[in-house]
This record gives C-alpha cells, structure tokens and sequence, in this order.
C-alpha cells in the first residue's frame, strides 16, 4: 500500500475513501513503499527539537482502515520524548483509546463532525453516537489522568452537506468541552472557510466554549488559510495546528493542498510579534527531511522562499 | 505531523490538566497591529488587475501578442475595472513588453474598464499615449539601493523624471497611477522603514498621482510590518487614495490584504493566476492570484463586480499558452461542493 496523505490519518473513513475515490485507489497502488516508521520517528524527534509544545505523533484507528497508522505503537515507542512536549495520538473509541495507553500515550485526541453526512461517510455512525463513543473515552481518560483534545471537523464547510450552521459547530463544540475535552480544535476540513465565515463561526461558538479552550486547524485549500488564522488570532484564540511543509493533501479536491504549512504560519506569527517558543529555521529543516524522505515539494512558501534566495 | 503552535506570552497560567504554558492573550499583541477582527472592511473593493503586464513580465516564457490580447479581451468581460495591459519600457529592458503597440491596438476594450500602462519617462509616456493609452503609471521605490539597481538612478532622480511625465500627463487629461516598490522589504538594503516609504508616496501624491499602490516587491511583509507602514503612510496619503500590491512568495499576501483592509484600504492590486514569479527568489511565486483575492473578498461579503468563473477561465487559458500551473489555489482545488 502507498503513501497515504496525513488527512487520511485523522479524518476520513478510508474503505469510503477508496469507494468514492477509484482516483485514490490508483494514486495508491502506484506508490511503492510506505513511510518507513524510522522516517517517521526520525521526522517527529527533529521537530520534538524546533520549540513546539505539540507533536500529534500517531493514530490509535484500526490499521484496516488507516495503514499508514499500522506502525502505531512502533512510533510511540520509537520517539524520543522531549521535556515539555506533549505528544498526543488519536484514538476513535475505547479501544484504540486502550492499545494507545498501553503504547505509552499520555494524551489522547477525539474527533467529532459538525456534518452528520460526513459523520457517516467518515466514521458510519451519527454526531450523537459518536459523543457516546468519545464520552466512553474521555470518562476512561478522566480515571486515568490523561488530558484529551477534541476535534470538529466541516467547521466551516463540508464536502457533502455544503454550509455548515455556526450555530451546529457551537453545539458539537460545547458537548466535547462539557464532556471533558480541555480544548477543541475547529477544523476547516476542506478549507473552504474564509474571514468572514471563520469570524461568524467563532462568535457563534464562543458564546459556549471560553476562548482560552479553543484552537484553529484552517486547510490551505483555497489559500484561505492564513487569513482565517490571522481573524481566529484577532478574537483571541490562541491555538493553531499546522502540518510541517504543509504535509497532507485534500481528499475532496484532487491535486490541491490540505494542512497549512507551519512555516508560513510561524512567519506571519514572528512577524507579528508574537511569541511561539519555535525555531523556525528548525522547523523547515524538518520539513526538508520529510519532503526528501517522500520525495516531495514542500507546500510551504516560506520554505520554498527560503531555500532560493538570492 | 500536525504540530499545534500555543501562542506564548508573560503571564504564568495553568490549564486544567496542570500544564503550565506561558500564556498571552494574542489579542493584546495583535491589536497592538492596529487591527480588529468584525472592524468595518470596505463595502467594496477594486481589483486592479496586473497580469497581462507585472505578470507576464515575470515570466520565463514570452507569449505571442494574440495570446496577450486574447487574455485582457477575457479578463475585460470578467468584471474586473482595471486591467494594466502592457508596459512602455524600453524593449531593451524588458524584451517581454516589446509588443507594447499592438497590444494596445490589438484589445477590445470593454466601456467602464482602465487599461492603464507602465511609462518609465517621458519617452514612454508619449509612445503610450500615441499608441491610445488613456492611463499611465510610474514606477518608485521606497529603498535607495533598489532604485539604482532596478532603474539605474536614486528615488530623488526617478521622482524628478517622473515630474516630467506628470506634467504632461496632467496637460493631457491623463491620469497617473503611481506605484512604490520595497515597502516591506527590500533585497538589498533588507528592513524599510515605514517613513521612508511615506515620503516617497507622499511625493507622488503631491506631484498629482491619484491612486498610489505600496507593493512588497519581495514578499517579506507580514500583517505586523503590514500595518505598520500603513499607519505611517495613511497620515501623509489619504488612505481612500491608496492601494496595496502584496507578493505571495512567503505565503502572506491574503493575511496582509486583511489587514490592509482593515485600516481602510479599497483598492487590491493582483495577477490573475498569481502570475509572475519572484526574480529574488528563484522558483518562488510572486504577485498574489486574483482568484484567491477574489475568494476571499467574496467571502467577507465584499462586492468586486468580478465573476469568479470568468477570471478562473482566463486563469486557465494563459496557464496553458504558458504550459505551467496556476499558482491560484483556488483555481487548483476541484471541490465538489
């Protein structure tokens, strides 16, 4: 099986994918080798030495849907654990939640949808069952002392349903924090979102979720990225994810880019005078590693911009 | 890897789960930029279209006259207002250009839209004027050493050929756009500072330039360094009377037309197809894609009188007389929604 975009790690139903997308299915088959999990522990060690507080290692999803993710418990086990770094792994259910404890995680992530179509297509249960699995998880999580992050994706759009209400985001983002999520990161999931979108959004879902608990993860798949980070920035969140050389491509619209690249998220932050304790510099070493391992062009600008100065 | 960036800052502060970050409201840092989230942005914006010429011009292939002219005819029945078709440059300098007549000649124009274009002195300007322009601009810079190196005198020197160009512009009932380059950043003497960039804007106001347009010729610029220049230019120009021109080549083009925005500014400049890459920076993309600006604007309720999907088709169409990919990532992504 080939390399798999790091969206397919956290977002998607991959046998939905596969079915949907007989693109996908040949994009995969082409390629020769999958990540090998020495690249992958030797990409999150470099950036464990960048300055950033947090490195979502791994997936806890069963490797039948995500094979990129088999080498789970490999990685977690592999990396070399900064001080002060948290490394949180996903995990869909209490089981993943439990293969992810005993592989060593000490933070764990859940991922819920404002979208009920994108719910199905992606994990085939509704919104409302996916809280009862998740409420499983973070009750266990409680128990054992290990923080869990909450994730909504479609927060701005989705690929089936078109226009999300603010108003259902808020709803699903509430229920994550009243469960015991100590943050919930909204995600542009197909970055279809704009300022103005992403500020009716966040007045919407502030009015239930203080600000201090909130982060953004924006796709860059409209170029919109930035922009909507910068408004997220002006109503006071203070949280971003980003993916190093903007890894991670857009299921929905073939060809494009997915994640933000944290460099340039980095270089608008410094330039504006705001402190993220990253090395940026580190940053884009780590993204030159990674884009050589996959044999790949970065999808950073600044990067980009950096290796060719004249 | 998704790696979560926690924006740091003085005050001590614990989270629930005990982890201790370094906390902040960013809010305090990013309204120190002058800028709020939900301020009153322009209820419309003009799109002052560069491709055919600041586009094209940074482009390694040179495209036949009819594909320029079968462009701008496109772009014309876009919607789009203004539209700087060609540049009277010396053919010497910019080889690009030397089609500069009939290109002027050779397009359609549509009633209600500029095809203003660049005239470095007054040589250009009546060669312009003679082949039926009916809008010109000029070209300074906010930094020294760049204006030697890219038109081989100081700014005091380009601003006075430029007065020659004024005068008879202003005799010909034509006006004059004026652009400033390097307002960010510059290659050579790297920082700007913000007054030197309002001095040479309030130059070319004063000479009688109607609209001046402050590009970050390299990129650099962020929303920080965005709003500071603003905030020093707008207490000299009048900032009904400003644009902005923003490169893309460190990604930050769309932050800073927010900003810029923000603090008042109507008037975007961009290349349809984020045409024209960055000679500082080879393989580095450079002016800021149309498409995306437009996205953008649209989604905060903002009226260009542009249709997006005219502009994508015209997009489309020079990227493959081009043979290269667009640089519009609105353009690139093939969303089913």
């Amino acid at each position: 099986m080939g390399n798999v975009p790091t969206t397919v790690k956290h977002c998607l139903s991959y046998e939905q994918l596969i079915q949907d997308y007989p693109w996908l299915r040949r994009w995969l088959l082409q390629e020769k080798e999958i990540v090998p999990t020495g690249v992958k522990i030797q990409l999150i060690d470099m950036l464990s030495g960048t300055g950033l507080h947090v490195i979502e290692a791994t997936s806890f999803v069963s490797s039948k849907w995500v094979p990129q993710m088999a080498d789970h418990t490999e990685v977690l086990r592999g990396i070399q654990r900064a001080p002060h770094v948290q490394y949180p792994v996903l995990t869909p259910n209490l089981q993943g939640f439990q293969d992810a404890v005993a592989a060593g995680a000490t933070e764990v992530a859940v991922f819920g949808s404002a979208s009920e179509t994108f719910s199905k297509k992606n994990i085939n249960c509704s919104i409302d069952e996916s809280m009862l699995r998740f409420e499983e998880v973070i009750n266990t999580a409680k128990e054992q002392q290990i923080p869990v992050r909450g994730y909504v994706s479609c927060a701005l759009g989705c690929p089936h349903e078109g226009h999300i209400e603010p108003s259902k985001v808020a709803e699903v983002a509430k229920k994550l924090y009243e469960m015991g999520c100590y943050e919930i990161s909204l995600g542009d999931t197909i970055g279809v979102g704009t300022p103005g979108s992403m500020f009716k959004m966040l007045q919407c879902v502030m009015k239930e979720v203080p600000a201090d608990a909130l982060a953004v993860h924006c796709h860059d798949t409209y170029g919109q990225a930035l922009p909507n980070i910068l408004t997220a920035l002006q109503m006071g969140v203070c949280v971003v994810d980003s993916a190093v050389a903007g890894l991670g491509g857009c299921p929905y619209a073939q060809g494009s880019s997915g994640n933000v690249s944290t460099e340039d998220v980095l270089y608008m932050l410094h330039g504006m005078g705001i402190e993220t304790g990253v090395n940026l510099a580190k940053v884009v070493e780590a993204g030159d590693f990674i884009c050589n391992a996959l044999c790949r062009k970065t999808n950073s600008k600044v990067a980009k911009a950096r290796g060719r100065t004249l | 890897m998704a790696a979560v960036i926690r924006l740091v800052n003085r005050s001590p502060l614990s989270s629930a789960m005990g982890q201790q970050y370094l906390a902040l409201s960013s809010t305090a840092k990013v309204q120190a930029a002058g800028v709020r989230a939900g301020q009153a942005l322009p209820e419309k914006v003009k799109i002052v279209e560069v491709g055919p010429r600041d586009g094209l011009q940074n482009e390694k292939t040179i495209v036949p006259t009819e594909t320029k002219i079968h462009l701008i005819d496109m772009l014309s029945v876009s919607g789009l207002p203004v539209i700087e078709a060609t540049s009277f440059v010396s053919p010497k300098w910019v080889p690009q250009m030397a089609d500069q007549v009939e290109v002027m000649k050779g397009i359609c124009r549509q009633p209600g839209v500029s095809y203003p274009v660049l005239t470095p002195n007054l040589k250009g300007f009546q060669a312009a004027v003679k082949a039926g322009a009916s809008e010109v601009a000029i070209f300074g810079a906010a930094s020294e050493l760049f204006s030697k190196k890219n038109i081989n005198c100081s700014v005091d020197e380009s601003l006075q050929r430029f007065d020659e160009v004024m005068k008879a512009a202003k005799e010909a009932g034509v006006p004059v756009r004026g652009y400033v380059s390097c307002v960010l950043g510059c290659p050579y003497e790297g920082k700007v500072a913000p007054e030197k960039v309002a001095h040479v804007a309030k130059s070319l106001y004063s000479m009688g330039c109607y609209e001046i347009s402050l590009g970050d010729t390299i990129g650099v610029g962020t929303p920080g360094s965005m709003s500071e220049m603003l905030e020093a230019v707008s207490r000299e120009v009048p900032v009904n009377a400003l644009a902005v021109h923003c490169h893309d080549t460190y990604g930050q083009a769309l932050a800073n037309i927010l900003v810029a925005l923000q603090m008042g500014i109507s008037v975007v400049d961009s290349s349809v197809a984020g045409l024209g890459g960055c000679p500082y920076a080879q393989g580095a993309s450079g002016n800021v894609a149309t498409e995306d600006v437009v996205y953008m604007l649209h989604g905060l309720g903002i009226q260009t009188g542009v249709d997006l999907s005219k502009l994508m088709d015209a997009g489309a169409f020079i990227c493959r007389s081009l043979n290269r990919k667009t640089n519009s990532k609105v353009s690139q992504a093939t969303c089913k929604l």
